[in-house]
């Protein structure tokens, strides 16, 4: 028996709803608001570029590579000479946040790990809050407490690293000073970005879907097994999304750098010598001295910082997004 | 196995009141299709391992679901259970396996004996029974990541089982489940891109890989097309040649056909209890209990 | 129903007694053994001690499953002792700070710490003069002008999300996301040069406020948005079936609704900002004298007031008063937190 469809089928209505006058005023309100977040980020990068620009234009690609920061005034007060170049800063926001990143992101997932699948209960609750108030100390806090407590722990540690792995290039010194160093200050970033890696490795980790880690069990899979079959396939994309978003996190940081690191204006990549620096703390030692000209610079430097962290975030977001599970 | 062709009609026995233009499903027809099996008397062949239990009873939290369940799976049988929703077969399915103890408020007393062991044993080996109860599942579940040829064989990866020769075992596998002759050229693509029948037979070749000797099927085809369920009863009907199966089912018309004992559960709003057991197609031409009669002749559920 | 003895519910698959005393066992043995090679070798200090030991019970247990069950059970083992390891690591830092916060800033207290400000002591005085009193009111200023600037746009960007779910949702997502990741130095940088510089020429609590509240939007905005995200669809229906229109529903049904939960971003952003130093540095100016003012005059702030204690001192005694006004700091911290944790635990209930 078939169904005769109708000899005439009518062409679909249009559905309409005008929105009220009022409406249409809220949902303009409401845009303009929502838009706020790409004012404000147009502004940044217009701001910053028109007092830096002309400094990226003299120093050019030397700005980023070449590692000489000077001002050199006349007696009159005005420049005689400049010459900007942070690429001894780029160099040191690479190792301390690289430094963050070995140390941190294992640790934050094999927290995660812990949380997700061998926490249970009140222990859970308490560990899972414990974590989400440690994301929300500030970095003052962290730069002191690295300066104060943390140091010597690190310094033993990196003394230690000095003699028996010496023989690997990064790990020699110049000079026996182990303390202020972008290795410290690398150990203090990544207890700083632990507690974030954790938070959305644990969402993500959660968000498992049910039916494949059951299916797993029920071949008789030991709980490593499971987690290799299931868990890391499904989140490993937004867990490395969170990994970035601590990697940006790092690179950005000023006050607990600036507090730990020795910040000195030269190229160190043997981390266990105390001296370096990162962009954000070169512009706040500099800060306080500058003049107007050097400030444009500052602000140059600026500009690169921002760009840089806001292409981290971007892939970070890129990746939770399409490869983390959904509904984040 | 072609009884789906037939058009069962309503026999002049039938006490159920007459439907128009459904097809009567009456008890005793379906005592037809079942007396169409060979009745397999246990004990007569040495087939593997059987299940016991012994006056199972499960909570969650302090709720009773289930109560003093003591059933038991003789080798080589295909044993179905049926009932309403909700009256705790899937959950007295995973005391089977232990997987029930997942759900964190979970527990339960009594005892489980595979092959005369009680599996709740302290000191038991959790991984090692599962392998020897497999389980399917409701919805097919096989894992993205891998490949056709990976999912099949993914049971000895995640025991560790070292095995030589595994293009055999593949080969076996899916051919015992009904998928070989559809994948054997692309055993290489991704699971997903099965439809929803294969990606079960997938999920029951993959159960197979570790050689169990009870499967448990949990509901296996109420996701899937006719034309795959009828395969995946084929399928069922010729492992039970070599393996004790037990088949949680809503269909009662499934049960017919493939069970050679069935049994029927019900709960009156406390825990589930199992109500009666007998060979399939007793169960359904001469009930013992009221509460079977009624339900196996569409008076509820 | 034939009635039955309903036996006792078990859980025969928990750990047992026996088995805790074998891990019991195992651990002594671990310490006695890195005992022993503490001795032994050149490998002192705790965290010394603390590596061999938990290598040491690692490998114990590690050998322990593998004669019990099999290798795949004893590389089982393996995960459960390095995740519980990654745990502690974490955790370790957590205590170590608030205890030394604790112990360290408890010097730095004084009742008159909350009455003084620092315009006629230096830090390097003795504690018990001066204070932070200026400190004190000019975060509560600037947190407070952030909050006027920062709650309307978050509230209203979190809104787009749920109620509007135009097509820019996904653009605007991202760019709240891009907002959270821009260091709090290129905040300060960016209210220098577009507003001190061009517009005031001087530095004051205004310009702090807004430095913060760049930092302080992506927070509302995304918290607000989950919990917006919260409301049942129905209460949205239910509102336009009656008739309103969309922003009645929204002004009259979801926001008293969204009520804890908005409170809750508020109160995350404030903890978000109350802790930020470095566009503060920048653009606020850090006066030592109380200033009611936020738009003229250096405004301090307890950010500063802790960075200006510790830079420009170097006796003990200024230490102590960084110190004791992290003290103060992180006990705003946890009661912002608390009562946060408080109002969702209660809208959850």
């Amino acid at each position: 028996m078939t169904l005769t469809q109708p000899t005439v089928i009518p062409a679909p209505r249009e559905l309409t709803t005008k929105p009220r006058r009022s409406d249409q005023v809220f949902r303009g309100i409401v845009t303009l608001g929502g838009m706020a977040s790409l004012v404000i980020l147009g502004l940044i990068a217009l701001f910053l570029s028109l007092k830096g620009v002309h400094i990226l234009k003299e120093e050019k690609f030397g700005f980023i590579s070449t590692s000489k920061w000077e001002v050199i005034t006349d007696d009159s007060g005005s420049i005689a000479e400049s010459s900007f170049g942070i690429g001894a800063m780029l160099v040191g926001t690479f190792l301390c946040s690289l430094i963050a990143i070995i140390v941190g992101v294992p640790i934050a997932v094999l927290g995660a790990l812990y949380l997700t699948f061998y926490a249970k209960g009140a222990a859970k609750k308490i560990l899972v809050s414990l974590i989400d108030l440690m994301a929300a100390f500030p970095s003052l806090l962290y730069g002191f407490w690295g300066f104060f407590i943390f140091m010597s722990s690190a310094e033993y540690w990196a003394k230690l690293l000095n003699k028996y792995l010496g023989f690997i290039p990064f790990f020699k010194v110049p000079a026996p000073i182990f303390e202020r160093s972008p290795f410290i200050a690398g150990l203090v970033l990544a207890i700083m970005i632990i507690p974030i890696v954790t938070s959305i490795s644990r969402e993500i980790f959660d968000q498992t879907p049910l039916d494949r880690i059951q299916a797993a069990y029920a071949l008789g899979a030991s709980k490593l097994a499971m987690i290799r079959a299931v868990v890391i396939p499904y989140g490993r994309g937004g867990v490395i999304g969170g990994a970035m978003l601590g990697l940006g996190r790092a690179m950005g940081e000023t006050v607990a750098v600036y507090t730990v690191l020795n910040v000195v204006y030269q190229i160190n990549w043997q981390v266990l010598f105390g001296a370096g620096g990162n962009v954000a703390s070169l512009i706040l030692l500099k800060f306080g001295e500058a003049g107007p000209y050097e400030v444009d610079a500052l602000m140059a430097a600026g500009l690169i910082l921002f760009i840089l962290t806001l292409f981290v975030n971007a892939v970070a977001d890129l990746l939770i997004h399409r490869f983390g599970g959904k509904g984040r | 196995m072609t009884n789906s062709n037939e058009t069962i009609e309503p026999s002049p026995n039938d006490k159920a009141p007459e439907k128009k233009m459904q097809t009567q499903v009456t008890p005793s027809s379906l005592a037809n299709v079942a007396g169409n099996r060979e009745l397999r008397v246990p004990g007569t062949e040495m087939l593997g391992i059987g299940l016991e239990t012994r006056g199972v009873h499960a909570w969650f939290g302090k709720k009773h679901v289930l109560s003093d369940v003591s059933l038991d799976f003789a080798a080589g049988t295909v044993t179905a259970l049926i009932g309403p929703s909700g009256c705790g077969k899937s959950t007295f399915l995973r005391t089977l396996n232990r997987m029930h103890e997942f759900i964190p408020t979970a527990a339960l007393a009594g005892q489980v004996l595979l092959d005369g062991r009680d599996i709740y044993a302290p000191g038991t080996d959790v991984t090692k029974i599962r392998l020897n109860v497999g389980m399917v599942f409701q919805k097919p579940n096989p894992f993205p990541s891998m490949t056709i040829g990976q999912n099949v064989l993914s049971g000895l990866k995640l025991a560790q089982i070292k095995r030589g020769n595994t293009d055999d075992l593949l080969e076996s596998c899916l051919e015992r489940a009904g998928l070989w002759s559809e994948v054997k050229d692309r055993l290489n693509e991704h699971g997903g891109a099965l439809s929803g029948g294969q990606q079960q037979r997938l999920c029951i070749a993959r159960s197979l890989a570790v050689e169990p000797q009870v499967l448990l099927m949990d509901e296996p085809c109420s996701a899937l097309d006719p034309g795959s369920t009828f395969r995946i009863e084929q399928t069922i009907s010729e492992l039970a040649k070599t393996m004790t199966i037990v088949i949680v089912t809503h269909n009662m018309q499934q049960a017919a056909r493939v069970s050679d004992y069935t049994a029927f559960f019900l709960s009156d709003g406390g825990p589930g209890m199992m109500v009666e057991v007998a060979p399939t197609s007793k169960i359904f031409s001469s009930p013992v209990d009221k509460r079977t009669e009624d339900y196996v002749t569409g008076r509820f559920g | 129903m034939t009635l039955i003895t309903i036996p006792e519910p078990q859980r025969p698959w928990e750990t047992t007694m026996k088995q805790r005393a074998s891990t019991a066992s195992i651990l002594v043995a671990a310490a006695l053994i890195s005992w022993i090679l503490i001795e032994v070798t050149g490998l002192n200090g705790k965290a010394g001690y603390l590596t061999s030991f938990f290598l040491t019970s690692t490998i114990l247990i590690f050998i322990q499953q593998f004669r019990l069950r099999d290798v795949a059970a004893a590389k089982d083992s393996l995960l459960g002792s390095f995740a519980l390891l990654g745990m502690v690591i974490t955790v370790i830092p957590i205590v170590s700070i608030v205890s030394t916060v604790v112990i360290k800033g408890y010097k730095g207290i004084h009742f008159g710490l909350f009455i003084h400000d620092m315009a006629l002591n230096s830090v390097n005085d003795p504690i018990n003069q001066g204070g932070l009193l200026h400190a004190l009111v000019g975060t509560v200023i600037m947190v407070g002008g952030a909050l006027i600037i920062s709650f309307p746009i978050g509230a209203l960007t979190a809104l787009y999300l749920t109620e509007i779910r135009g097509r820019l949702s996904r653009p605007i997502k991202f760019l709240v996301q891009a907002m959270s990741g821009v260091p709090s130095i290129v905040a300060g940088l960016f209210i220098l040069s577009s507003l001190v510089y061009p517009v005031t020429k001087s530095l004051s609590g205004l310009m702090g406020s807004f430095a913060l509240s760049i930092l302080m939007i992506p927070t509302i905005a995304r918290t607000a948005e989950e919990m917006l995200r919260l409301i049942p669809h129905e209460l949205r229906e239910a509102g336009v079936a009656l008739g309103g229109t969309q922003w009645r529903t929204v002004a009259g049904v979801i926001l008293p609704a969204a009520k804890s939960g908005l409170v809750t971003a508020i109160i995350l952003g404030m903890a978000r900002i109350i802790g930020e130093t470095a566009p503060l540095l920048l653009v606020s100016g850090g006066g030592d004298s109380l200033n009611l003012n936020p738009t003229s005059g250096a405004m301090g702030s307890l950010p500063y007031y802790i960075w200006k204690a510790f830079l420009t001192g170097g006796t003990d005694e200024a230490f102590a008063r960084a110190w004791g006004g992290l003290l103060v700091l992180l006990a705003f911290i946890f009661i912002l937190f608390g009562s946060a944790r408080f109002i969702s635990g209660r809208k959850v209930n």
